[in-house]
C-alpha cells in the first residue's frame, strides 16, 4: 500500500503540471472573483469563504479524470484488481494520493487566497480548519466518481454531472462553518457534521468505487 | 409460485399486458376526477384564493418525483442482488417519468409562488433539496446513456442509484441546516391533528392515486418498450452474424 502510494505520489510530481495545475487553478479563480463581482471589500469579507471552498471543490474536481483514467489506459488498474492487495485498499489509497496532491496544497494555499478576498481575521483557522476536514471527503467522492467513469470515452464532463450532485451536503456544511467562523459565530456543529461526512465518505466509499471499477473492468 | 416469477419476461409482459388497461383506465379515471374536482368543486382559499387550485398537480407529482426514486432504488438493488434484467430495464424506465415529475413539482411550484411568496424561485430547504433531486436524475440518465455495454450500465447506474439515494439524503438533511423555510410543513400525515381541510384533501388524495397508478402504466408500458429494445438488438445481433 505504502508502495503504491509513493508511486502514485512520484507520478503526480514527476509528469509535470498534475500537482501544481490544481492550485493554478484554484489561484485563478479567486482572482477572477473580484473582476467578476467589484472590488468592494465588505462584499468580497462576506463572500470570501463561499468562494474559497467552492474554488477547491472545483480544483479538486478539476484533477479527478487523471486520478485512474491514465491507470486505465495503461493497464496498471488490470493488475491492481488481480493483486492480493485489495482493491478497496488499492482505491482508498489512490484516494489518498489525491487528497495529498491536491487537497493538502489547496489547504495550505487558502489563507493566502483568504487575503485577496479580505477574509475577516477570525476567519482564517476556521477555513483551514474546515477545509482540512472536508478535502478527504472531496477526495474519496471524486474516486467514485472517477472509477464510475473510467471505462468512458470521454466521460470527463459527464464525471462533473455525477459528482457535483455528490459533493453538495461536503460544500453546505464546510461553507457553512468557514462563514460562521468568518462572523464570529460558532461554528462547531457544521464542523462535526463534515467530519462525520468526510470519516463516512473514507470508510464506505471505497468499496462502492472497488464495485463500480470491477464492473467496468471484469 | 413467486414474485421471482416475473424476472422472466415472457411472464412480465404477459403480467404486464394483462395489468396495463386497468392502470390507464384507472389512472385517467383518477386523475381526472381529481383534477375536476379540484378544479371546479372546491371553494377557493380564504387567503390564497384560486392558485390552491395547483396544489392538485403539484403534490401528486412531487409525490411521483421523490417515490419513483425510491423505486429505482429498489430495483436497483433487486438488480445488484439478484441480476433480473426486467429489475434493471425498470429502473431505466422510471428515470425520465421521474425528472419529469421534479420539473412539473418545480415548475408548478414556482407559478404558484409568484403571486404568493412574491418570487418565482427561494433557496429554500424543500425546494433547494428537489432542484438536487432534479441534478441527480441527470445524472443518473447521463450515466446510462454513456455506456455502451448494457449490463455494465445497468451494473454503474444500480450503485450510482445506490450512493446517490445516501448522498441525497444527507443533502436534504443538510439544506435544512443551511437556510430558512419558506415552503410550509407537511399537512397531509395520517398522524398529525391539524391537517388541510377534507374539502381540499379527498380530491387530492384521488389525484395522487392518479398520478400514482398513472406511474405504474407508465413504468410497465416503458418497461415492455426497453425489453422489445434489447430483444430486436439481440436479433439484429444474430442477423449480422449469419450472413
Amino acid at each position: 500500500m505504502i508502495a503504491l502510494l509513493l508511486r502514485d505520489l512520484k507520478l503526480a510530481l514527476r509528469a509535470g503540471g498534475g500537482f501544481g495545475l490544481g492550485l493554478a487553478f484554484f489561484l485563478i479563480l479567486t482572482v477572477l472573483v473580484p473582476f467578476s463581482v467589484g472590488p468592494q471589500s465588505a462584499l468580497l469579507s462576506s463572500i470570501a469563504p463561499g468562494i474559497l471552498w467552492l474554488g477547491a471543490l472545483l480544483a479538486c474536481l478539476l484533477s479527478l479524470d487523471r486520478l485512474l483514467a491514465l491507470d486505465f489506459e495503461d493497464g496498471t488498474l488490470d493488475v491492481l484488481a488481480t493483486a492480493p492487495l485489495p482493491l478497496e485498499a488499492a482505491l482508498a489509497v489512490k484516494g489518498l494520493a489525491h487528497w495529498i496532491t491536491t487537497g493538502l496544497p489547496l489547504v495550505l494555499a487558502a489563507p493566502f487566497l483568504g487575503v485577496l478576498l479580505n477574509l475577516p481575521p477570525e476567519g482564517f483557522g476556521w477555513l483551514v480548519i474546515s477545509l482540512l476536514l472536508g478535502t478527504p471527503a472531496l477526495s474519496m467522492i471524486g474516486t467514485f466518481g472517477a472509477a464510475l467513469t473510467v471505462g468512458i470515452k470521454r466521460g470527463g464532463l459527464l464525471m462533473s454531472l455525477l459528482v457535483l450532485p455528490l459533493y453538495v451536503p461536503t460544500l453546505i456544511f464546510g461553507a457553512e462553518a468557514a462563514r460562521r467562523g468568518a462572523i464570529g459565530m460558532d461554528a462547531e456543529t457544521p464542523l462535526f457534521l463534515l467530519a462525520g461526512i468526510s470519516l463516512g465518505s473514507i470508510a464506505l466509499l471505497p468499496f462502492a468505487a472497488a464495485a463500480a471499477l470491477r464492473m467496468t473492468i471484469r | 409460485m413467486s414474485l421471482w416469477e416475473y424476472a422472466n419476461p415472457v411472464k412480465f409482459l404477459a403480467l404486464s399486458a394483462r395489468v396495463q388497461p386497468f392502470a390507464w383506465g384507472a389512472a385517467a379515471l383518477g386523475i381526472a376526477v381529481g383534477l375536476v374536482w379540484g378544479f371546479f368543486a372546491t371553494p377557493d382559499d380564504f387567503r390564497q384564493g384560486s392558485t390552491i387550485k395547483i396544489i392538485y398537480i403539484h403534490v401528486p407529482s412531487a409525490w411521483i418525483a421523490i417515490n419513483a426514486w425510491i423505486m429505482m432504488l429498489v430495483a436497483s438493488l433487486i438488480w445488484l442482488v439478484r441480476r433480473h434484467h426486467v429489475s434493471a430495464l425498470a429502473a431505466k424506465a422510471a428515470a425520465p417519468i421521474g425528472l419529469v415529475m421534479t420539473v412539473i413539482g418545480l415548475l408548478t411550484g414556482a407559478i404558484w409562488g409568484q403571486p404568493m411568496w412574491g418570487t418565482w424561485w427561494a433557496w429554500d430547504p424543500r425546494l433547494t433539496s428537489f432542484l438536487i433531486l432534479f441534478l441527480f436524475y441527470l445524472g443518473y440518465i447521463a450515466l446510462w446513456e454513456a455506456v455502451e455495454d448494457p449490463d455494465t450500465a445497468a451494473d454503474l447506474t444500480s450503485v450510482l442509484c445506490l450512493v446517490g439515494s445516501v448522498f441525497a439524503l444527507m443533502s436534504r438533511y443538510a439544506v435544512l441546516f443551511w437556510s430558512q423555510g419558506l415552503h410550509q410543513g407537511a399537512s397531509l400525515s395520517l398522524d398529525k391533528e391539524e391537517n388541510i381541510s377534507d374539502v381540499f384533501w379527498v380530491p387530492l388524495v384521488i389525484s395522487i392515486a392518479g398520478f400514482t397508478l398513472l406511474f405504474l402504466a407508465l413504468v410497465l408500458y416503458r418497461t415492455g418498450t426497453e425489453i422489445a429494445l434489447r430483444r430486436s438488438r439481440a436479433l439484429s445481433v444474430r442477423l449480422d452474424r449469419n450472413t
